[in-house]
């Protein structure tokens, strides 16, 4: 049970974290002699930071990469890997409860061994740590540099005492959950993603502040581990980004898996009272305390933009958006550009690593690749998962493009019935008239896997009527795309038909 | 029950009418005509029940069922009441601003339950006080008095203000926390909310709020059927309660090629094809066993305990197809669509009767009843005794059915007509009034 200050939690000092380290940040790894002039000089080494070193080495061009804590960042060390490995564990303890409900025993003594799952998100963390190595960038020809950057002027920065001159920079250095200023939570003790996997034993009770992404996934992780969890979010619904009927959903689905759900809620103070945290709610007007013993927040995320002398470059920023960028992800500064969390408001590993493709692209290639133009998806992986790409509908009225949706509930695929995971549903947006995919949003088990088919056919320019000649495998859940497709070819060759027998009558 | 079964349509819908009025009559307050929430013993009053028991009292006259006078006698006590009642928004008055607190207690009408300044209760509150205003139009000394509270409890209230600054109107308030934020997204039951907003000839909201709010609609294609999505069947009924949406259309639905009437037909068709996929496996859906909508239904018992399965949601707003659904049903929204489709609700409301006669008592539906979680002898859990809103839009939707006496009133209320022309509805009937205006 952490009873001290969350914050001083460490990771276990075991053989995978020995293995890590080596491979991301190895001790007795010595700063390379800075070379005269770079023709990148990208800082921080996450998602970002490492596209765009590998982009720009495998090139050919000079290439060095500051790092102040540890290759791979947020997303490698404290975020999706992390975060994915303990919802999987997660996901088949709450399987084996529901044992029944696919027509098997449940388990007899299901003990959660909450160890043994938080070691192996630092075995599987460990493992892919060795794609991401310092040996691999150093093989590439990228300079790595581990310390702290900051700039000197508009071509120049230093890490540490050492200087370095560049023709251009990237500034790739994320970002870190915001921390909501409750009274007494910081003195409480308190838990953010960037601590909770070194986490060793399972908290009895939890209190997740913030309803967004991570609060969201944690939650129901935590809750399924059998921490007894509530989750407090301040607006209407969670994941204030998406559309009602998912959000809905969600709501549903931890209510079902038993976790205290608090909308419209705020966490108004905490304290410490006999070993464990104190904390105020309000609701409207009704306010109650609840007893926890751990609390893990974060809302929303705050860029890293401090201690970089980003004035000294005159690069223009601000503390709470982030670097402000073009189309072009070029900074003020002309030779400077950013990439990733830093600047995007999508704040995903796929977005830092595409942002980073287009700077490589830009800034050494005189490309004139824009951040605009690009489809974005993303997922959120409770469960089911909720995933989204292009516009809401909601976007597209403001745009004034009228909008049919084409929605397939998931109970009428015969593979998600079959599965026992038909909660959820395939919506997808098409112009009113057409069959041009302006967006879809999909609630399902698999929702980050199928999402990936309508993306394509909207960068590829696919019409929704032609995805319905795509030949499905039987028995798939992405099944429920080709229906979608299929309800929109269906329903305008009916208009056509119409509009042919009317114009006949009108002869 | 097997008189019931063997009476036409015509006489079975007659008699349901007339036992559904039997409850205004059952738990109205004699000292101020404030009418309960629901039945059962303590019950609050509800602002928008008092709304239902206003419009059921002219069908009750028109169908024979009241005397004229006893009407006027009980529909001016409840709007003297709410013109004399406390407006100071304090937490123990009656309203604030012109709206009220959802619930009341019956006897001295302050507030209970520390419940929330409803904004769209207070429409369905106001649209019945208009359907009276609009059928007793006799020139005597109680007509008129009954004619001028309605305009004074209509001008005053301050739709403006419940705009709070926002794009669109804020559904609650409350004093001990101001403006509530529901986050009401999508089409709802609020067109007549923004109606009477609109028209107010005091304190309008401006008009771009219903382009807001309607810029929050989703179109869609489900189960076959193209329709302007809301998941509880009741979304799609209690502004049909009182506006004839027939042939009148706003820009939405002229872009749509429909209108909310027919809107309103394929939700009832789309609850069918949900209730016979049946997709949670629950006793008693099938095409003839349906009605997903806010009703009573059963709750859990321990909500405290950890990691729970928990399937059952109490008085909730249950929807197709993304549920809630916990396998309750509620009759009375099937009675309530008979105008919209009658080739699906008659048939259905007689398989319930046959089927559930349990949920059946004094010749009116429960609120809501779960054929799932049967008893040992078979019989399905029923919410106990009656809700005023059911037994309200039983009454009205069927005259609505059987005359169209509500919406007839309602066509000829400057209020409705100007409200909708200024939310942008053009066409049929709204057309008509502007046509016989300009002559």
């Amino acid at each position: 049970m952490p009873q001290r200050n969350d914050a001083s939690l460490t990771t276990p000092q075991d053989a995978y974290e020995s293995v890590r380290l080596a491979n991301l940040h190895p001790a007795s790894w010595r700063n390379p002699k800075p070379a005269g002039r770079y023709q990148l000089v990208i800082i921080g080494a996450g998602p970002a930071g490492l596209v765009a070193a590998e982009t720009a080495a495998a090139l050919g061009a000079d290439v060095a990469l500051i790092e102040r804590h540890l290759i791979g960042g947020t997303c490698l060390n404290t975020g999706c890997v992390p975060s994915k490995s303990i919802i999987r564990t997660s996901r088949l303890y709450a399987e084996m409860a529901d044992a029944k409900h696919y027509g098997a025993q449940i388990p007899d003594g299901i003990r959660v061994d909450f160890a043994a799952a938080m070691e192996r998100v630092r075995r599987i963390r460990t493992r892919l740590s060795g794609n991401e190595s310092i040996r691999r960038l150093a093989a590439a020809g990228v300079d790595v540099f581990f310390g702290h950057a900051r700039f000197v002027d508009a071509n120049t920065l230093m890490v540490d005492t050492e200087k370095l001159s560049f023709k251009t920079a990237l500034i790739a250095t994320g970002a870190r959950p915001h921390i909501p200023s409750i009274p007494g939570l910081k003195e409480a003790g308190f838990l953010t993603n960037e601590k909770v996997f070194d986490l060793t034993e399972l908290p009895r009770r939890l209190l997740v502040i913030g309803g967004g992404p991570i609060g969201c996934e944690l939650a129901q992780a935590f809750c399924r581990l059998g921490a007894q969890t509530t989750i407090v979010q301040d607006k209407p619904f969670f994941l204030p980004m998406e559309e009602r009927d998912a959000a809905q959903i969600l709501s549903d689905a931890f209510a079902r898996d038993g976790i205290e759900v608090r909308l419209n809620t705020k966490a108004l103070g905490v304290r410490v009272d006999a070993g464990q945290k104190l904390v105020d709610l309000i609701s409207d007007d009704y306010r109650n305390t609840i007893a926890v013993d751990a609390i893990l927040t974060g809302v929303g995320r705050a860029p890293n933009v401090e201690g970089l002398n980003l004035e000294a470059a005159g690069v223009d920023y601000e503390v709470g958006n982030g670097i402000r960028v073009d189309d072009f992800l070029r900074t003020s500064n002309p030779h400077v550009y950013a990439a990733g969390d830093v600047c995007l408001e999508h704040q995903y590993g796929h977005t830092a690593a595409v942002s980073a493709r287009i700077v490589v692209r830009n800034a050494l290639f005189r490309g004139r690749e824009r951040w605009s133009a690009l489809t974005i998806p993303w997922c959120t992986f409770t469960d089911p998962e909720i995933a989204h790409v292009g516009l809401y509908v909601r976007e597209a009225n403001r745009q004034g493009i009228p909008v049919k949706t084409f929605t397939i509930p998931m109970h009428e695929i015969d593979r998600a019935v079959a599965d026992s995971e038909d909660t959820g549903f395939v919506k997808i947006h098409v112009e009113e008239g057409t069959d041009r995919i302006l967006g879809a949003t999909i609630v399902a088990r698999h929702a980050g896997d199928m999402i990936n088919e309508i993306t394509f056919a909207m960068v590829a320019g696919i019409g929704l009527r032609k995805l319905a000649r795509v030949m499905h495998a039987y028995d798939t859940q992405a099944e429920a795309i080709q229906k979608a497709a299929a309800a929109c070819s269906s329903m305008q060759s009916k208009l056509r038909t119409k509009r042919q027998l009317n114009l006949k009558e009108m002869k | 029950m097997t008189q019931i079964a063997l009476l036409e349509d015509e006489a079975l819908l007659e008699q349901l009418q007339r036992a559904a009025f039997g409850y205004f009559l059952q738990t109205v307050s004699p000292l101020n005509g404030l009418v309960a929430d629901n039945s059962r013993a303590n019950a609050p009053v509800s602002i928008a029940v008092v709304g239902f028991a206003l419009s059921a009292y002219t069908v009750a006259v028109e169908r024979g069922w009241m005397q004229r006078a006893d009407a006027v006698r009980r529909s001016l006590a409840a709007l003297r009441f709410f013109r004399a009642a406390d407006q100071s928004g304090s937490p123990t008055a009656t309203g604030f601003k012109g709206f009220y607190y959802h619930f009341l207690d019956i006897q001295t009408g302050v507030r209970v339950w520390q419940s929330e300044l409803s904004m769209v209760d207070t429409s369905l509150l106001i649209a019945g006080a208009l359907t009276a205003s609009r059928y007793f139009t006799a020139d005597t000394r109680d007509e008129n008095e009954l004619r001028e509270l309605v305009e004074f409890l209509y001008r005053r209230i301050d739709w403006c203000w419940a705009q709070d600054d926002a794009d669109t109107i804020r559904q609650g308030w409350k004093p001990e926390c101001g403006f509530l934020h529901y986050g009401w997204e999508g089409y709802s039951e609020a067109i007549l909310l923004y109606a009477l907003a609109l028209a107010s000839p005091t304190h309008p909201i401006a008009r771009n709020s219903y382009k807001a709010w309607t810029s929050t609609y989703q179109w869609e294609n489900l189960y076959g059927y193209d329709y302007l999505y809301a998941g509880p069947l009741f979304t799609h009924q209690f502004s049909h309660a009182w506006i004839d949406f027939r042939g009148i259309r706003d820009r939405f639905m002229r872009e749509k090629r429909a209108d909310y009437f027919e809107n309103s037909r394929r939700a009832v068709y789309i609850q069918r094809e949900y209730a016979m996929r049946n997709p949670h496996e629950f006793d008693g859906y099938d095409e003839n066993g349906w009605g997903l909508t806010a009703c009573d239904g059963p709750s859990d018992e321990m909500p405290d305990v950890s990691n729970e399965s928990r399937r059952l949601f109490g008085y909730a707003a249950r929807g197709v197809p993304y549920g809630p659904d916990d396998g309750t049903l509620s009759a009375p929204c099937v009675v309530a669509s008979v105008p919209f489709a009658p080739e699906l609700v008659l048939p259905a409301m007689r398989n319930l009767i046959a089927r559930y006669p349990e949920m059946f008592s004094e010749g009116r539906f429960a609120s809501g009843f779960n054929p799932t979680l049967a008893d040992a002898n078979g019989r399905a859990w029923v919410s106990a005794g009656h809700y005023g809103l059911d037994q309200g839009m039983v009454i009205m939707m069927i005259e609505n059915h059987r005359s169209q006496l509500i919406w007839r009133l309602m066509r000829d209320c400057p209020y409705i007509r100007d409200g909708l022309h200024a939310a942008g509805f053009r066409g049929g009937w709204i057309q008509q009034s502007a046509s016989d205006g300009a002559r």
